[in-house]
């Protein structure tokens, strides 16, 4: 989706170029990458309408061909039990056998006029079900995210400078462990250690039993779901920090400034750290759907009261609305979120040229 | 090499903390509960569908609603007894096969208004309205029609001569909250109104809160407040009751069986008649010759499924009556396990070891495909146990896990890992439909292969008529002698609920025999105002 579109960018340069008044040239070209970004965004957004129709087609048409039944979801325990006189009425009531093409027509319909519609599954609109649940995995997913960035941009840096270290081998094999691992794993081994044995945190949930939602609540029991989704996605930030500036490490520009005898920190800071961070930030945008998968588990494993579980179970039950509402949202998410990071990219590395 | 150095160190001290912290934690929640009055529950259940008519409170027991009876009993080793709660008094019959229902006066529901005869009649012909399509509607049809006799009265005509005590236990919910709408989308669900010992205080979707009422027609309980709180994970709910935050949850058995020796947690074993078992397909030769069907169930080692499959947390099951019902239960009409006769069976029967040790029987082969749903590993593993143990007989069982469409179009070729017992509480519920030749309108998965024995059909319908007593004893203790004769299925082993809970300080009622259930609502929770301080 990444056009290259070099010829638009040196034209408005160029006509930068023959202004009669000409700014400072920092503020000029400032403005100037200002302008990359906006056009960026704004052909991202004219991509980003229809492909989000279609991700909603693809949405109902997918969850229609599954292989779950969305009667059984319904009748639960009682499927096996149901006469086909109860089945008949349930696929009725629910409206089971509607035409998948003719919910996504009617969900487009709602949606326009404000409605999100009612969620089967939750037995609450829509509406509801996200506002109350969504702050928990936001809150949760960006904490995380940030987290995991910080540490792995760091610590990444810092071991792809002293390639082949003791201190690069043993985070490297630690990273490749971790990454082998699945996040659940990492989630009980936490839950069992620090919360079962030491007794620091509390095991699950986002507040005392009975309790009221407090921030102190919060964050106590916030800290290993917290732990565990950072600690499931530093793996790949760290290693491809990692080989980010090991290649910038061997570049010409990196040498040449050693061989001027720049050295250290100052060369991580001016001549490293610039070309490596931009690629892995880049990724963090792309990477989005892995970030929901994991908390999808994490938020299993500790009863954090997020959206995905809901996500699950309104798949499994063929609940379009809440299904639908969610899944496009996600893919509303990567659509911002790649955008956002390209923009990012634009707007810091001068050498980065992209508009669409 | 340096690596291990500081790798060693590290582990040492993360076990040896664990090990120290390990004594010292623990403890300090139950004494508080005794206090407080305040009982924590891990559910594994989603919270919000607090409706009788989505099967919550469908046997009477919840914490929210009453039934016009409710189940009571002294232990789970027999069927419970069915007193009055909205109801003043027992069925009294006043008409050939119609009873009449005296109510309780004073009776307010959480919301205020008062019951009546109308909340009655209005429950009974929502769950059988289908517009509401309620999941249960079919557990009450022996009931043609329940009508008001006045405000404080209800009868109520049955369509056989049977006690209609089991069909009336189904929690009572205000008539104004009555839609004529799908179940799933009524406000009732996550704003429950009932009659109840406790009221739904608030509701998230991580925990409801559920409050004593202080004018519940009944002794007000001592747990003021009880606490669902949600916790989907099997391992996660073990964890938390082991870290004492919380006081009770449903486990699988093994990891219920790894908290034994835990101080202060008591593990709960109770009985239910929820049976698993497998049917047999009629367009399959082998399946479709009653020897063979005799064979498989005299060649299955039950003792072995119960011990090895189900941790010991069960009983075994050669037809869905349980040893629980009594003197209806036939003990000498349970297959024994018996390779040696189940071979000879065979044999006899013209099944002879083909080459690649597979009876043969002309073209045809010992060999079946056995389903189960692919999400339930219960039902993997006791297929899984099946197929292993019918080999050394020469019969090929391939087992194999799908989902249920797949299921629901291959009923008639292939085998079927099964389960029932939900409505347990009558007896004509629990074995009419399983074992009857099918008929119309009754669940695909009711007898899926249409087998059946000389009578037996005779013998079920005359049961289902009559009324209980000595005499319809007999006809099921006939109905089980006659099964052993020409089994229709291979019955496996009845369930037992496991249960952890931190109960010092506390005396309650003991657990009743559960239906096929999940969550907290059943074991030792199941009658929260029966739960008593010892302080007091």
């Amino acid at each position: 989706m990444t056009l290259a579109r070099p010829t638009a960018a040196t034209d408005a340069r160029s006509i930068d170029d023959g202004a009669a008044v000409t700014p400072r040239p920092s503020a000029r070209r400032r403005r100037e990458r200002l302008r990359a970004v906006g056009r960026l965004l704004f052909r991202r957004l004219m991509v980003a309408i229809p492909t989000t129709i279609l991700v909603s087609i693809g949405i109902f048409a997918l969850a229609a061909m599954s292989p779950f039944e969305p009667l059984a979801a319904h009748l639960g325990d009682n499927y096996q039990s149901a006469t086909q006189a109860q089945r008949d009425a349930v696929t009725e009531a629910y409206n089971l056998d509607q035409h998948w093409f003719t919910a996504w027509l009617s969900w487009w319909g709602h949606l326009l006029t404000g409605d999100l519609g009612w969620s089967s599954t939750r037995s609450q609109p829509v509406a509801d079900v996200i506002a109350e649940r969504l702050p928990f995995t936001l809150g949760m997913a960006a904490a995380a995210l940030a987290a995991a960035t910080v540490i792995a941009v760091v610590v990444g840096a810092v071991i792809g400078m002293r390639r082949g270290g003791f201190l690069d081998r043993a985070v490297t094999a630690l990273a490749a462990t971790l990454v082998a691992v699945p996040p659940f794993v990492i989630s009980l081994l936490l839950v069992s250690v620090l919360a079962v044995s030491l007794g620091l945190f509390p095991t699950s949930g986002a507040r005392r039993p009975g309790d009221p939602y407090t921030v102190d609540g919060i964050l106590s029991h916030a800290v290993l779901p917290f732990i565990a989704l950072t600690l499931s996605m530093i793996p790949w930030l760290l290693l491809t920090m990692r080989a980010a500036v090991v290649e910038a490490v061997a570049s010409d520009a990196v040498r040449a400034a050693r061989a001027r005898g720049i050295g250290g920190w100052a060369l991580l800071r001016g001549h490293v750290a610039p070309v490596s961070v931009l690629p892995t930030l880049a990724l963090l945008g792309t990477r989005l759907p892995e970030l929901i998968a994991g908390a999808a588990i994490v938020e299993t494993v500790f009863g954090w009261p997020g959206l995905a579980q809901s996500l699950v179970d309104s798949a499994v039950a063929l609940d379009f609305s809440l299904l639908a509402a969610l899944a496009v949202g996600s893919a509303v998410l990567v659509l911002l979120g790649s955008a956002l990071s390209d923009a990012a990219a634009v707007w810091i590395d001068p050498r980065v040229r992209m508009t669409a | 090499m340096r690596t291990r150095n500081w790798l060693t160190p590290t582990a040492v001290a993360v076990a040896v903390a664990t090990t120290i912290a390990g004594c010292g934690s623990g403890g300090s929640n139950s004494g508080d509960a005794v206090a407080s009055g305040t009982v924590v529950l891990g559910e594994s259940q989603e919270l919000g569908e607090f409706n009788p008519m989505l099967g919550y409170g469908q046997l009477g027991v919840s914490p929210i609603y009453d039934g016009l009876l409710i189940p009571a009993g002294d232990g789970d080793s027999r069927v419970p007894d069915f007193l009055p709660a909205l109801a003043a008094e027992q069925p009294q019959p006043v008409g050939e096969r119609l009873w009449r229902l005296p109510l309780k006066s004073d009776v307010t529901f959480s919301d205020g208004t008062t019951f009546d005869s109308t909340d009655v009649v209005a429950t009974y012909r929502a769950v059988r309205d289908p517009a509401v399509a309620s999941d249960i509607s079919t557990a009450f049809a022996p009931i043609v029609e329940i009508t008001a006799d006045g405000p404080t009265a209800v009868t109520v005509r049955m369509n056989t001569d049977a006690d209609p005590s089991p069909y009336l236990l189904l929690g009572i919910v205000p008539s104004e909250k009555v839609e004529s709408a799908p179940a799933a989308d009524w406000a009732l669900n996550t704003e429950p109104v009932g009659t109840g010992a406790y009221e739904l205080e608030s509701l998230d979707p991580d925990q409801a809160v559920l409050v004593a009422r202080d004018d519940y027609w009944d002794a007000a309980p001592q747990v003021t407040r009880l606490v669902y709180t949600y916790v989907p994970d099997d391992n996660t709910r073990a964890q938390r009751i082991s870290a004492d935050e919380i006081d009770g949850a449903n486990l699988p058995p093994r990891l219920a069986g790894s908290l034994e020796n835990r101080p202060g947690v008591e593990v709960v074993a109770v009985k239910s008649a929820d049976w698993r078992g497998v049917s047999l397909p009629s367009t399959n030769a082998f399946t479709n010759d009653v020897a063979a069907r005799r064979a498989m169930n005299l060649g299955i080692d039950r003792d072995a499924v119960v011990r090895d499959v189900l941790s010991g947390r069960g009983e075994k099951a050669s037809t869905p009556i349980a040893t629980v019902y009594g003197d209806a239960y036939n003990p000498d009409a349970q297959f024994s396990f018996d390779v040696a006769q189940a071979n000879r069976i065979l044999d006899e029967a013209g099944w002879r070891p083909g080459p690649d040790g597979v009876r043969v029987r002309g073209a045809d082969r010992a060999s079946f495909g056995l389903l189960y749903n692919a999400e339930d590993t219960l039902r993997r593993d006791l297929a899984v146990a099946f197929a292993t143990a019918m080999q050394p007989l020469g019969i090929e069982v391939n087992a194999r896990g799908t989902s249920w469409d797949e299921i629901d179009t291959r009923l008639n070729s292939d085998a079927v890992l099964l389960g029932g017992g939900s409505t347990p509480y009558s007896i004509d519920s629990q074995v009419y439909d399983t074992l009857h030749t099918r008929v119309p309108d009754s669940s695909p998965y009711s007898n899926p292969g249409n087998h059946t024995a000389p009578g037996l059909d005779a013998l079920l319908d005359e049961a289902r008529q009559s009324a209980p007593g000595p005499a319809n004893d007999a006809r099921y203790r006939q109905i089980q002698t006659v099964y052993e004769s020409a089994p229709s299925a291979v019955f496996l082993a009845f369930l037992h609920h496991t249960y952890a809970a931190r109960s010092d300080g506390w005396s309650y009622d003991a657990p009743i025999l559960e239906p096929h259930s999940h969550g907290v609502s059943w074991g030792p929770w199941w009658n929260m105002p029966s739960w008593r301080s010892d302080a007091s």
